[in-house]
């Protein structure tokens, strides 16, 4: 008996670490080794270039162009928009801004990140970012939370003294993103992403590469199901503790062994 | 019994899903195919005028740095690309304005390219004329009619428009109002302040890009990149109007569309979506002239009766290129098989205002996505699959867990006792 309870009381321990370091076990989504980032920007929401998560996108352009990207952002991600414009060697004071878009082409907030920022006459480079809210596998039509899906990124000066428009700038674009895990988990799923012509796109075979489609991105490994996240991991934990406290609590009622009154033998 | 009328019910119910599947109409996109009707068209118009005679590039005159891009540009353009150049200016010497404001030709016409030929013929270009812009973009756009591939006119000017009272930023407007996926960007070489603004307003008005170069070098670059964009493949969106009401609206399938919506104009368009089905719809208007800072769209997704069911709204301030919004609606699944498709109006208002003077007609440009997708999404406990996470549930669990257990000891013990007495 005593042994017994030594093994619960040690499972207990073992199972309360164990807990939070199955459930801090997601990793974060990660690059991808090869294969060539994209030089080019697109300049409407129709023609964004494709990237992604994880990948350094690179255009040459012209102050006043709207440069446009889109990447493929899947549930329980948080995404981080990190953009970098290499100004042109003499200019005035310049705003730049960094927008996000879904699939639906409504604009997403930003929670925090400087979206907007200003470069005064000169300078050399500007830094925007924009962190978005943790994409979730389902809201109600009526919410503008993020979705799975297509986002589309677009960057361009919002500020600008006329003599400045046409000149030669270079963008650097990244959209990483940190995993949330359960947390933001919520039950429910959307039938497809949202992704712009993707009931257009899934009638036709996918053998044509050359054919063109207004949306065509996936992440890495695929859209995820919906139906996985860390709190399996914790709820299984907690029926464990649960059971384990459930027998070191029928046990002390039981004392140990067999009652003394009890004579030996019967 | 009632298990077997559920599963023939579920059969039913599966076959009317196939069958909407099958005859679900196709898209309404016309695809990118690189056969010869969609071959993306460019047409390069170059400014030949007397002041290209000008040395102020890396030295050397404006011609010859614009010769020199030609040439590299004629080199790398891909071959899927059917290019053509147009000049203006480059033969009338006079100054009678009427002649010389007619002056435009095709030096090289749009087709499969004879890289040799192309560059023969811009080596014999010569600086002499006016500056028609707005007459040779006409004549551009007539020069790419035909095909559904992308259109796109490269305009490089290093003046303005001598040939008033032609407004080449209401001619760029107009083509592109009437042409599909027209695109015209501008490069100023070495521009003033007055060129910059028409070729930016120009670039503007047809979505496309304005570059002011100073180097031999940036034109090539850009020139190429501009080249190579076309060569992109595009989704070709189909042109519809929408209707001032619902009853009058088009009918759209999925697909990509493109309008005309007016200041304070409502466009009414009409989809319709079987149950079971998601109705995803977006819709941006572009600013394609000087508008007033603050602006927005409304998108409503209304029922035949005038109920609003589910509505997408966008607001900005500043500079921009769009607005955009968008809504997504998933009609429940129905218990009837022969549940009849609802039909589901969209209206796109705006709220663009210009100051006035500035001409209204035509529309703005709007682009309208609707995707209908199978299969409503599924909503159930917010959170997952009634799961809970977090130590708050770990000790809740252990508490009862632990409180079981002693209820349990107890009874048994208690039992025990009374079955012991008896």
């Amino acid at each position: 008996m005593r042994a017994i309870r030594a093994l619960s009381a040690a499972l207990l321990v073992l199972g309360l670490a164990a807990a939070p370091a199955a459930a801090d076990a997601s990793a974060s989504a990660s690059p991808s080794g090869d294969g060539k980032a994209p030089a080019q920007a697109g300049t409407s929401f129709r023609t964004a270039t494709e990237i992604e998560q994880g990948r350094q996108a690179t255009a040459n352009g012209s102050t006043g162009d709207y440069f446009y990207w889109s990447f493929p952002a899947d549930a329980g991600q948080r995404p981080t928009v990190h953009a970098t414009v290499k100004l042109p060697q003499q200019h005035t004071t310049q705003t730049w801004q960094v927008d996000v878009y879904d699939g639906l082409r409504r604009r997403q907030a930003c929670q925090y990140g400087a979206q907007t920022r200003t470069a005064a006459a000169g300078a050399a480079s500007v830094d925007l970012t924009c962190v978005l809210r943790t994409v979730r596998a389902w809201s109600e039509p009526w919410a503008n939370d993020p979705l799975p899906g297509t986002y589309y990124i677009r960057l361009t000066v919002v500020g600008l003294a006329s003599s400045d428009l046409g000149l030669p700038v270079a963008a650097e674009v990244r959209a990483d993103s940190k995993d949330i895990g359960g947390a933001a988990a919520v039950d429910g799923s959307l039938a497809k992403p949202l992704v712009p012509g993707i009931a257009v796109t899934s009638q036709k075979d996918g053998d044509d590469d050359r054919h063109a489609v207004l949306s065509d991105i996936r992440p890495d490994g695929g859209w995820s199901s919906g139906w996985w996240s860390d709190r399996w991991v914790w709820t299984g934990i907690g029926a464990i503790l649960a059971a384990l406290a459930g027998i070191g609590g029928y046990a002390l009622t039981r004392g140990s062994g067999r009652p003394s009154r009890v004579p030996p033998g019967v | 019994m009632i298990t077997r009328q559920r599963l023939a019910a579920g059969v039913c119910a599966l076959l009317a899903a196939l069958t909407a599947g099958i005859a679900f109409p196709a898209g309404a996109v016309a695809d990118g195919e690189p056969d010869g009707q969609a071959a993306p068209k460019v047409e390069l118009v170059l400014d030949v005028s007397g002041s290209m005679r000008t040395r102020d590039i890396d030295g050397g005159s404006r011609m010859a740095a614009a010769k020199q891009a030609f040439n590299e540009v004629l080199d790398a353009t891909p071959k899927e690309v059917q290019l053509g150049i147009r000049t203006l200016g480059a033969d009338y010497r006079g100054n009678d304005r009427k002649t010389g404001c007619k002056d435009t030709a095709q030096l090289y016409p749009v087709g499969p390219l004879d890289r040799t030929e192309a560059k023969t013929a811009v080596a014999t270009l010569q600086p002499t004329g006016w500056t028609p812009i707005g007459p040779a973009l006409l004549k551009a756009a007539d020069d790419l009619n035909g095909g559904d591939g992308t259109r796109r006119i490269v305009l490089i000017s290093d003046g303005e428009d001598t040939c008033q009272p032609l407004d080449p930023c209401e001619v760029a407007r107009e083509i592109a109002a009437k042409g599909i996926g027209l695109t015209i960007d501008t490069l100023g070489l070495v521009p003033d302040a007055k060129t910059r603004d028409q070729l930016s307003c120009i670039a503007d008005a047809t979505g496309g890009t304005y570059t002011s170069v100073r180097h031999k070098e940036e034109l090539t670059d850009r020139v190429g990149q501009l080249v190579d964009r076309a060569a992109d493949p595009v989704v070709t969106p189909v042109a519809t109007e929408g209707a001032t009401d619902c009853a009058k609206a088009p009918e759209l399938k999925s697909g990509l569309y493109t309008d005309r919506e007016e200041f304070g104009q409502q466009r009414w368009y009409r989809v319709d979506v079987d149950p079971g089905q998601e109705l995803r719809a977006s819709v941006s208007v572009a600013d394609d002239r000087a508008v007033n800072p603050d602006y927005g769209v409304l998108l409503r997704a209304v029922t035949v009766h005038g109920r609003e069911i589910v509505r997408g709204e966008a607001a900005g301030t500043g500079r921009t290129d769009v607005i955009s919004t968008g809504l997504r609606y998933p009609r429940p699944e129905s218990d009837d098989d022969n549940a009849p498709a609802e039909t589901v109006c969209l209206q796109v208002t705006n709220s663009f205002s210009a100051a006035p003077g500035v001409k209204t007609t035509p529309g703005l440009p709007l682009e309208l996505t609707v995707d209908v997708v199978d299969g409503p999404d599924k909503a159930r406990d917010v959170a997952a699959f009634g799961l809970g996470r977090g130590w708050w549930l770990l000790g809740v669990l252990v508490v009862v867990g632990f409180l079981a257990g002693l209820v349990w000891g107890w009874l048994s013990r208690w039992r025990v006792a009374v079955w012991r007495t008896n």
